[in-house]
């Protein structure tokens, strides 16, 4: 039975999923025309879910249904965190949808229904809640990767998105089962106390195996991530850019749930497998992406390189490490918004701007979103005074306070590695001339240019902030 | 205290008029131009009055700023100078308003943008110079690559491209380990204020990583042989005005870097590696010293020659060790500090003039080999008689600010071990060398063509800016003492502090 109470917990749930539906009713009335009313309403229904996660936020953390759901601040950065990139996303989408004639009411509800999964997700508190999370957010996920059917390039990427999503939720949910196995709960605090008294405990690591692969999925860690160049070039640009911010957010989550409040007495065995990942992750992407012609495929070994330093943070199974792993992925996210918003603003009707070259002498044509970009890039490789460095600094000093040194200097020297890349970027667009046949969009949309703005600037802002935000980390994880 | 935060206004200023700069647009170079020269004369002025602040008697940190900044990790925005970086600041905050004044017509392309990275520049050099926290240093020394690099990419010369990702993946190479080491001495010590690690008790082990980590970052961007490469490719394609920035203060910043971190941290491992920084010095010296002689491009040769200058800093920093702590002897050794600073500030003032020399030559030719020039005393009279002057200056000769801080560094090295003086005075006769063939070459004997015969004589802003450098270099050398008085004390705290160890 469940209480009042309950309901008041998960308010910004209950009323996400019924804006949800909202959205998706209220655009069936609309024709073509009016399509900007859905637009806007999505962004006001986003708008207030923020006030009310953020208002109905309890001191304390406090559980629901039983343990079922949690409502903590870590959730609570990381719900914020995803409603302000969707938010991202929305604005900077919508001229890049029209130009192709994607304006469609039902970007709006997938991607809100797909948001209501990841807030489930990270607000899990047992191993039902967050499966249910998992594949809320994942199959509207499939759906708006698919969104341009004409594309075949979409197509398949879809495809690879969800067969490859579906066989890890498929281990995911066969790791689950052997933990409920070894444990006999699925409540993640009753999992804690009982692997103290289990008899099962090769079963148990047998289970964290597949939650590791399947969080791994999640992140598009090596050797997990073949999927994610795929889904990055493959998905229409504002896909990919809510595919690079959200799901790494939500698997901060979905990672400290599952192996921290559940299995973290086996800290000790996980540590060491998340150890690898983040070294080969680092390796194999800033490697590969030294490689790349097209700008999105770039970015989506970037990303891999990324998680490898999450991973890092991570890998120091403390509130510390755990604070920094948030700091890393909040400020990732918010980078990740800015590249593509770039190329978003730079693409017109029958032009993606996704190939590196079209970047060409960037800064003649339009010297503001050169400036853009380049802060994108800097922060990316983790350059002062842009937020990316405080977060690299933060991850480093996990990992070397988790007495992983010899992790940190593999980091860094990938880190080195991965600079040439970002830089040759910025050498694109400030120092070769204009490619003549490559014509880019002549004014970008008034509410992506702000926005990006605002966004870009707000990374340079960030570091004088970096003592704020990393305090609320840390509170969050109960320091 | 006072109640302005100065060195704060001095950081932040210029990088605030950069955002003006920005806004003043590409299709305004002038409303650019003179609002940058605005803000570093402005600035200049600021830096002035916090000489005046700042109490020569005492020493020590004054004019401190704290704020917290990532209380999660102890590290918090602080500032303070002593007179080695007051010293570094007024340099820093001249030759700013002369890199401006220099680049006036000559940069034509996108103006407010380098005026702009110019700014950030100024701002961010003299962040690093009153930096009190390891991290905040970091933050400052490494954020200077970003205009760097765009200043050599968007207006450099014709291999740019490569000389600006070499200069940028160099210098971040070096610099990441240096990041490593501060995390490990957080790690340690639970804090990245300078003052606390500098009496922190690491143990020898410790110390010698740590020293190669701050070693790898300085070192390169001393540099030091034999990860100089990038200096030459990157002096080459910059800009006369990156040139001079580069030349003047940015080196300079990889030597105050062992000034703040490598003899105060790890006084201990840098005492048992002296010989080790002494050797790379005296190479620098002699070897470097043989390379510039043989260069055909005026950039490459003063390049060259620069690297084998602050070949004198790095001796005269680390022969502190072997004078204080084997022999006792503080006063020599202080003089040994006093003359590697004397000489990084020197050598500022002397390269930075050089390189604004040949950028009044390329301006007008629009070539760097010197074969192309000749007979400039003709051609320019006055320009060549600058040329002279510098070039003294650069050989070291007495009456210059080149001779004080030689002079000082190899008095300090006789009395640590003859040979090693030996040797750095042999660096006098090369430098001679190659500095008077250089002048011989270019100034005298005739025209080798009838542009170089027919060059247009100095403009009346290159002859300031010529002149500010003379006056700069002749008032040094002929009377050095209110800079060595300026940085008295603080040099005297610092051999005190190097003298105790730590294990």
């Amino acid at each position: 039975m469940f209480s009042l109470n309950d309901l008041l917990v998960i308010l910004p749930e209950l009323y996400l999923t019924a804006a949800a539906c909202l959205v998706l009713l209220f655009d069936v009335f609309l024709d073509d025309e009016h399509r900007d009313a859905t637009h806007w309403v999505a962004i006001v229904v986003m708008l207030v879910a923020i006030f009310l996660v953020i208002r109905g936020q309890p001191p304390e953390t406090v559980t629901a249904f039983g343990g079922m759901f949690v409502r903590d601040h870590m959730a609570e950065i990381l719900k914020v965190t995803v409603l302000i990139a969707t938010i991202l996303m929305f604005v900077m989408a919508r001229p890049w949808l029209k130009d192709r004639k994607l304006f469609i009411g039902e970007f709006y509800s997938l991607s809100i229904f797909s948001v209501l999964g990841v807030m489930f997700l990270v607000s899990a508190g047992s191993l039902v809640t967050v499966y249910l999370g998992l594949e809320l957010f994942s199959l509207p996920a499939f759906a708006l990767v698919a969104l341009n059917r004409e594309s075949k390039l979409s197509s398949e990427a879809a495809i690879k998105f969800f067969v490859l999503g579906a066989l890890a939720s498929g281990l995911l949910l066969f790791g689950m089962s052997l933990i409920y196995g070894a444990t006999g709960t699925l409540d993640l605090h009753a999992i804690f106390a009982a692997i103290g008294t289990t008899q099962h405990l090769h079963l148990l690591q047998f289970g964290l195996v597949f939650l590791v692969v399947g969080i791994g999925f999640e992140f598009g860690a090596v050797p997990f991530h073949m999927w994610l160049p795929d889904v990055y070039e493959g998905a229409p640009t504002p896909i990919a850019m809510y595919i690079s911010a959200v799901p790494k957010l939500a698997a901060i989550g979905l990672a400290y749930r599952l192996l921290e409040t559940g299995l973290g007495p086996l800290a000790g065995d996980w540590r060491m497998m998340l150890a690898i990942m983040a070294a080969l992750s680092l390796v194999v992407g800033n490697v590969v992406a030294i490689a790349q012609t097209n700008f999105k495929r770039m970015l989506a070994y970037s990303t891999i390189s990324h998680m490898g330093f999450v991973f890092l943070a991570l890998s120091n199974p403390t509130p510390e490490g755990y604070a920094s792993a948030l700091f890393y992925a909040v400020c990732f996210a918010l980078m990740e918004t800015v590249a593509f918003g770039v190329i978003l603003a730079l693409s017109r009707k029958g032009f993606d701007c996704d190939m590196i070259d079209d970047l060409k002498g960037l800064n003649q044509r339009s010297p503001w979103m050169a400036g853009m970009m380049a802060i994108a890039m800097f922060s990316l490789a983790g350059i002062p005074p842009l937020w990316g460095f405080a977060a690299k600094v933060l991850v480093l000093k996990a990992a070397i306070d988790g007495g992983m040194l010899w992790l940190a200097i593999v980091a860094i020297i990938c880190a080195i590695i991965g600079l040439f890349y970002y830089l040759r970027v910025v050498k694109v667009m400030y120092f070769d001339a204009p490619a003549e046949d490559v014509e880019l969009s002549p004014k970008p949309d008034i509410a992506l240019r702000w926005l990006l703005s605002i966004n870009a600037l707000g990374l340079i802002a960030m570091i004088g902030f970096s003592g704020v935000f990393f305090t609320w980390c840390q509170h969050a994880f109960g320091v | 205290m006072t109640t302005l935060p100065i060195l704060s206004i001095l950081t932040w200023l210029p990088c605030a008029g950069a955002i003006l700069v920005l806004l003043a647009g590409n299709a305004r170079p002038h409303v650019a131009r003179w609002l940058t020269l605005a803000f570093t004369v402005i600035t200049f002025a600021l830096s002035l009055v916090m000489l005046t602040q700042y109490r020569i008697g005492p020493g020590g940190f004054q004019l401190q700023e704290n704020l917290r900044w990532i209380p999660g990790i102890n590290t918090s925005y602080h500032l303070g100078v002593d007179g080695i970086s007051v010293a570094l600041i007024i340099l820093t905050t001249f030759t700013s308003i002369l890199v401006i004044a220099g680049a006036w017509q000559v940069i034509k392309t996108h103006v407010h943008q380098y005026m702009a990275a110019m700014l950030v520049l100024e701002g961010l050099l003299i962040g690093v110079f009153c930096a009190m926290d390891a991290l905040l240093f970091y933050l400052f020394f490494e954020a200077i690559l970003i205009p760097m690099f765009f200043l050599i990419g968007i207006w450099g010369g014709p291999r740019r491209v490569y000389a600006t990702l070499k200069f940028f993946i160099y210098t971040f190479f070096g610099s990441i380990f240096f990041l490593i080491g501060l995390l490990y001495m957080y790690h340690r010590a639970g804090t990245f204020d300078l003052q606390t690690l500098w009496n922190f008790p690491f143990t020898m082990k410790e110390q010698s990583w740590l020293f190669f980590s701050f070693l790898i970052a300085f070192a390169v961007k001393t540099p030091m042989v034999p990860v100089h490469t990038w200096l030459p490719d990157a002096h080459v394609e910059a800009p006369t005005g990156g040139s001079v920035i580069l030349a003047a203060i940015m080196l300079k910043v990889g030597t105050y870097g062992f000034i703040r971190f490598s003899l105060p941290i790890v006084p201990d491992a840098s005492q048992h590696f002296a010989w080790l920084i002494i050797v790379l010095s005296l190479i620098a010296i002699i070897y470097i010293g043989y390379v510039a002689l043989v260069q055909p491009d005026m950039k490459k040769l003063v390049a060259y020659s620069s690297i084998a200058h602050m070949g004198f800093v790095t001796l005269g920093l680390f022969i502190v060790y072997m004078l204080a702590r084997q022999m006792h002897d503080i006063q020599t050794a202080q003089l040994g500090v006093q003359g590697a600073v004397v000489q990084m500030i020197s050598h500022g003032f002397v390269s930075g003039a050089l390189f604004t020399c040949i950028g009044v030559m390329y301006d007008r030719l629009h070539t760097r080999e010197i074969a192309a020039y000749g007979g400039l005393a003709k051609v320019m009279p006055w320009f060549a008689a600058f040329w002279v002057l510098f070039a003294m200056a650069n050989t070291g000769l007495p009456g210059t600010s080149g001779f004080v801080g030689e002079f000082m560094v190899i008095l300090s090295s006789f009395s640590a071990n003859p040979w090693i003086a030996l040797f750095a005075a042999y660096s006098l006769i090369i430098g001679a060398g190659y500095t008077l063939w250089l002048i011989k070459r270019i100034v005298w004997g005739t025209a080798p063509t009838k542009e170089a015969a027919s060059m247009p004589k100095l403009n009346a802003r290159e002859a300031w800016v010529l002149t500010a450098f003379a006056v700069a270099v002749l008032a040094m050398g002929i009377y050095p003492w209110p800079l060595m008085h300026l940085m008295d004390s603080s040099v005297a705290q610092l051999v005190t502090h190097v003298m105790t160890s730590k294990i």
